[in-house]
């Protein structure tokens, strides 16, 4: 813990009034009674309160009602560093559910676990069927079983479809990176450089495989009815991109500021992404750790670009996003330090540190980070995933390589269109009701 | 028709691009100016309509069991995908349709059929409502240093020039005459634009005819008449648009000029290609547009390897280098490439819109266009095959300056009047036919046809129409709206434009317009305005104001995003298809009612319809990029079916 206690967030001391600890924001306990809300299928268990069965896992979970702790931990002996299925989100429109896990441990040999198939079969309805998205290849998933790992067989788990995706794995990811950020950088002024190093880099590639399998999930949800579980290797990079993109897609409460500050929370922090090893160093980084990798950013760029396939739709704007990006590699608050919640717990950041939360919550700065077109839209919004839908996200990649000075005058133009409407109709409603004062008070204007 | 082998073919199948699965059965027509195909399922009446003169090519493919397939490709980028049950109909349909979209006269062209129903005094009106002689007047001109010319009265100097011309105050006709023989086609270098503030000028040629070492005292007179219209300086730029290996290849007779011979010039290159490169460069990059669900890989490489972006920055490179020229150094600038009408054209237009605020607004572009490209006499129905002709003189010339403008407005959001759709509106209507103004190769051809008596000018509807066409963005007194633009021409500031090439693929658009959503509150604004100065000035006339009460309860009851939006969300938005075909008990996606808010004229003859599609895909991206062509239009059961049954 030496190495954290230097940091700048442990001395960070805020110059703004604390409203609301954002600590205290997003609690499971919290996310829990908005579920209980809506169904009674799930309880919350506090079999890792102390992070013995899965290290990465909050100590409080959902899982279904009917499944006791022991068969939990029998389950998470089965998964990859013990990430047994856990609720990700329920669907209230029609009751289907998403799960996360790690990967089953089955191996070469065909190992199988009857309190696993116990688990997630407890979420399947009578009669229904659910689908495993595995965000791996099918020759990666077989890969796997050599050192341990696999996937769910067809003979065991027969109440399920299991389809394979192929989201890249975080060295990849880092690798791609880099290679965007150069291309970006380059000064040769050349159209067919540029774009040959843009496709080189596959940056766009990663956006366009995370967004469709995000797409995936949700379709399986919301259309097809059917209950989901997701998992990769470990279940804490490309699962976690495609669980929260999901929600982005299904559930209009993660498109608002505060709903998208629970998502990050529940989908990131709670749900074990190795932060600290992740964003360490972003893209200028000789050493090139071996854990370095950009996964959260390119869940923030499938944001970005559903944001812009639905500009009215999500009440943040692209500043938070950038915001967001920020601060998961460099920040004075404590949010995303550490790579889980354990040891975030063991590193008492909740009392040395500023939650980004706290800061984030406050009037004015959510003034700025608000999207002056938003008109709450309840329904699902599915992106286009054509090459020709999604761009390259230039308030993060270009933003140092280029003026924003006309795009962020039409930005203030927009707002003044908007303000000024709003300014007319208070003026409007205003006078309508000094008019109809004067009615009451003075009978002789009253119309017979 | 006795071009219409066949007018009707039932139980046609017309096939969705992005999700092949989703296809619509119906009745195909053929009219003596539209295809129509007219799907009627469940009392749900959809149709698509496509102008014959916007068909640009046909892939017959062999038959199989299902039927014998049909691939029309349109000039608007429009891409129809038919089955049609019997191979001998489909030949049918392929022969009629090969005949009817290629006029072998300009009397078949559709604009002399196009009838709005106005009579001959509105038609005069429209036709007069650009005045180029104004713009000129706009310009300060005539002045002391720059006079209108009559040498080109008739056409007699050059005959793809206008009738009438700017030239320096002293070039004397022997003189215009001299060079003109000098100059390829006779296009002796005269006035494109003017700076009012320093008097510098962008004038324009064809390449002189100077071969090896040729040289014309006429024309080194013109230069210098030039250079001397402009008294603040003592040089001029002269440059030639050609890429240099062209010209050091050497062809007996044409040239450039030697700085040797013309006192005072600092020649310069600039390397835009050749008409058949921007040919074929655009076929390569719509090859990578029509691919069906293409890897991101596919996609990029495919638009590097077209080399289209490459040729976008070429031009806005030129435009630019002109520009600076005009107004940082106040240096005049005589243009020219071979013929003088295609990259000379693009060229000082994009200048012109980089200098004056005015040619970005709606009427400036308008004048820009019938300036730069009609009178200086750009060969429209050459270049965008109007009829039947040489397919090598086909180039998308004018779309690279529509790309330009477009790419301008994505970097300056504020400083454009007009919106994406006007240039689209433009772009499908240079190639439809449907009005007079490009129709044609020059003036003295335009004269000739008669077109100002016998066809409509589409810039009276793009102006009567003004309220489509508005950037809500955009206030003239805005930073961005004043003179020169300087844009970045890094290559990541150059995007792929969508709105455009993959115009008809609905699904692929933004699902929620911005624009549609500011121009609805402005126009909420401007109601609340109104009622906010009526109510002052009523003061306490209290029945007018109940009754301006109720009138403003159900205005703002309603979200802005309904109006703009047109259709909800939900009916509109479906999934794509996200699974590579691994699901396939997709459920029917569920059928949408005809929404009136998708139908906006129902009550225009078919011709100007501006309704689209009813797909459920389409609904909110309809907005963003309808045009008063008939293209794919949903319309009312009830609506008339004359304009087919006459077939």
């Amino acid at each position: 813990a030496e190495e954290f206690s230097l940091m700048y967030p442990f001395f960070y001391r805020p110059m703004f009034e604390v409203i609301e600890d954002g600590w205290n924001s997003f609690l499971p306990k919290d996310a829990f009674k908005d579920l209980e809300s809506m169904t009674d299928e799930w309880r919350l268990s506090e079999v890792n309160k102390d992070f013995s069965v899965c290290p990465s896992y909050p100590p409080l979970v959902a899982v279904p009602k009917d499944v006791d702790d022991d068969t939990l931990r029998k389950a998470a002996t089965f998964r990859h560093s013990g990430r047994f299925p856990v609720l990700s989100y329920y669907h209230k429109k029609n009751g289907m559910v998403m799960m996360r896990a790690g990967q089953p441990l089955t191996g070469t040999n065909g190992r199988r676990c009857k309190e696993d198939e116990k688990l997630i079969n407890a979420t399947l309805r009578p009669g229904k069927r659910g689908y495993i998205i595995d965000t791996r290849t099918i020759n990666v998933a077989q890969q796997a079983k050599a050192r341990g790992g696999g996937f769910e067989s067809e003979a065991n788990y027969p109440q399920w479809r299991r389809i394979h995706k192929a989201i890249e794995r975080s060295n990849v990811l880092q690798e791609s990176l880099i290679k965007l950020v150069e291309a970006c950088n380059d000064q040769s002024h050349s159209m067919d450089r540029w774009l040959s190093k843009l496709e080189a880099s596959s940056w766009q590639t990663h956006v366009k495989e995370i967004l469709t399998t995000a797409c995936l999930a949700a379709q399986c949800i919301d259309r097809e009815g059917a209950s989901v579980l997701v998992h990769g290797t470990e279940g804490t990079d490309s699962t976690l991109q495609v669980t929260s993109l999901a929600q982005i897609i299904l559930d209009p409460a993660c498109r608002t500021i505060r709903g998208f500050q629970g998502l990050v929370e529940r989908e990131w922090l709670q749900a074990g992404h190795p932060f600290r090893q992740r964003c360490a160093q972003s893209a200028y980084s000789n050493s090139k750790p071996r854990q370095e990798a950009p996964v959260f950013l390119l869940f923030l760029d499938c944001v970005w670009q559903i944001l812009r396939q639905f500009p009215c739709s999500f009440e943040f704007s692209e500043s938070f996003l950038v915001l967001l990006f920020e601060h998961a590699y460099a920040s004075q608050f404590g949010t995303f330090l550490g790579n889980r919640t354990a040891e975030r717990a063991k590193l008492s950041l909740p009392e040395k540190t500023v939650s980004l939360w706290s800061w984030v919550n406050r009037p004015q700065e959510l003034e700025r980070l608000s999207n002056p077109l938003f008109e709450a839209n309840s329904l699902v919004i599915w992106p286009s995933v054509a090459p020709q839908s999604l761009l390259l996200w230039e308030g993060v990649f270009l933003r140092w390589n280029r003026s924003s000075r006309c795009l962020d005058e039409a930005y203030e133009e927009m707002v003044h269109i908007i303000e000024y409407n709003k300014e007319l109709q208070n003026k409007v409603n205003s006078l309508r009701r000094q008019l109809a004062q004067l009615e009451t008070e003075d009978p002789l204007l009253q119309t017979p | 028709m006795e071009h219409i082998r066949l007018p009707k073919v039932e139980s046609v199948r017309l096939l969705d691009r992005v999700s092949p699965r989703r296809s619509r059965v119906g009745t195909l027509y053929l009219t003596a100016t539209h295809t129509i195909f007219v799907e009627n399922e469940a009392g749900v009446r959809s149709e698509t309509w496509v102008l014959h003169s916007l068909v640009c090519s046909m892939e017959k493919q062999a038959a199989s069991a299902s039927g014998c397939p049909l691939i029309i490709h349109c000039k608007n980028f429009q891409v129809l995908h038919f089955v049609i049950p019997r191979e001998r109909e489909c030949h049918d349909v392929h022969l009629s349709l090969q005949r009817l979209s290629q006029p072998e006269t300009y009397e078949e062209l559709y604009c002399f059929s196009f009838n709005p129903n106005v009579d001959d005094e509105e038609r005069r009106q429209e036709w007069d409502f650009l005045d180029l002689k104004a713009d000129y007047r706009r310009m300060g001109l005539p002045n002391s240093l720059w006079k209108l010319s009559t040498v080109n009265q008739h056409y007699k100097v050059s005959d793809t020039y206008p009738a009438d011309l700017f030239v320096p105050e002293s070039a004397t006709p022997p003189v215009i005459v001299g060079s003109s023989k000098f100059r390829s086609r006779g296009r002796f270098p005269t006035l494109s634009y003017y700076s009012k503030e320093n008097h510098a000028a962008i004038c324009r040629s064809s390449q002189p005819l100077s071969g090896f070492s040729a040289r014309c005292l006429e024309d080194e007179q013109m230069l210098e008449a030039i250079l001397r219209s402009n008294p603040r300086s003592d040089f001029m730029y002269v440059v030639d648009t050609r890429p240099k290996w062209v010209l050091a290849a050497g062809s007996a007779g044409k040239g450039y000029e030697n700085e040797d011979n013309y006192s005072n010039i600092k020649f310069q290159f600039i390397g835009i290609e050749n008409i058949h490169v921007m040919r074929n460069s655009q076929q390569k990059m719509l090859e990578v547009c029509e691919l069906r669900s293409p890897s991101m890989s596919d996609f990029l490489e495919g638009l590097e390897s077209s080399g289209w972006l490459k040729h976008i920055k070429a031009v806005l490179d030129a435009g630019i280098f002109i520009a600076k020229a005009v107004a940082e150094e106040g240096v005049s600038v005589l243009v020219h490439c071979s013929d003088g009408w295609d990259r000379t054209a693009q060229v000082c237009s994009v200048a012109s819109v980089l200098l004056d605020p005015y040619y970005r607004t709606l009427r400036g572009l308008m004048v820009l266009i019938e300036k730069d490209w009609v009178s200086f006499g750009h060969k429209f129905s050459h270049r965008c095959n109007h009829q039947v002709g040489d397919p090598k003189e086909v180039s998308p010339i004018i779309d690279q300056f529509l790309e330009c403008v477009w790419q301008l407005m994505e970097q300056y959001p504020c400083a454009f009047e007009f919106n994406e759709r006007f240039l689209i509106t433009i772009h499908s209507h240079i190639y439809s036919c449907q009005y007079g103004n490009f129709i044609g190769n020059n003036q003295r051809e335009r004269i000739e046809l008669g077109l100002r008596e016998r066809s409509h000018s589409l810039w009276s509807y793009l102006w009567t129409n003004q309220a489509d066409y508005m950037n809500p963005l955009y206030r003239p007194d805005h930073s961005q709206a004043q003179g020169l633009l300087r844009p970045s021409t890094a290559p990541y500031c150059f995007k792929f434009w969508r709105g455009l090439y993959n115009r008809f693929d609905r699904g692929m658009h933004p699902r929620q317009s911005v624009e549609d959503y500011l121009s609805a509150i402005q126009e909420e604004t401007q109601q609340l305005e109104e009622q906010l100065a009526s109510h002052k000035q009523v003061g306490q006339n209290l029945s007018c104001l109940s009754f301006s009460e109720t009138k403003t309860t159900t205005t703002f009851d309603k979200s802005p995003t309904a109006w703009a939006l047109g259709t909800d969300l939900g009916l509109a938005n479906t999934p794509q298809d996200y699974t590579g075909g691994f699901i396939t008990s997709s459920p029917c996606q569920p059928k949408v009612p005809d929404s009136s808010l998708i139908l906006q004229d129902l009550n225009q003859t078919p011709e100007t319809n501006l309704s689209n599609g009813s797909d459920q895909e389409s609904g909110i991206a309809d907005l963003s990029c309808r045009s008063p062509l008939s293209e794919d239009s949903t319309r009312d059961p009830d609506s008339d079916e004359a304009a087919y049954s006459a077939a």
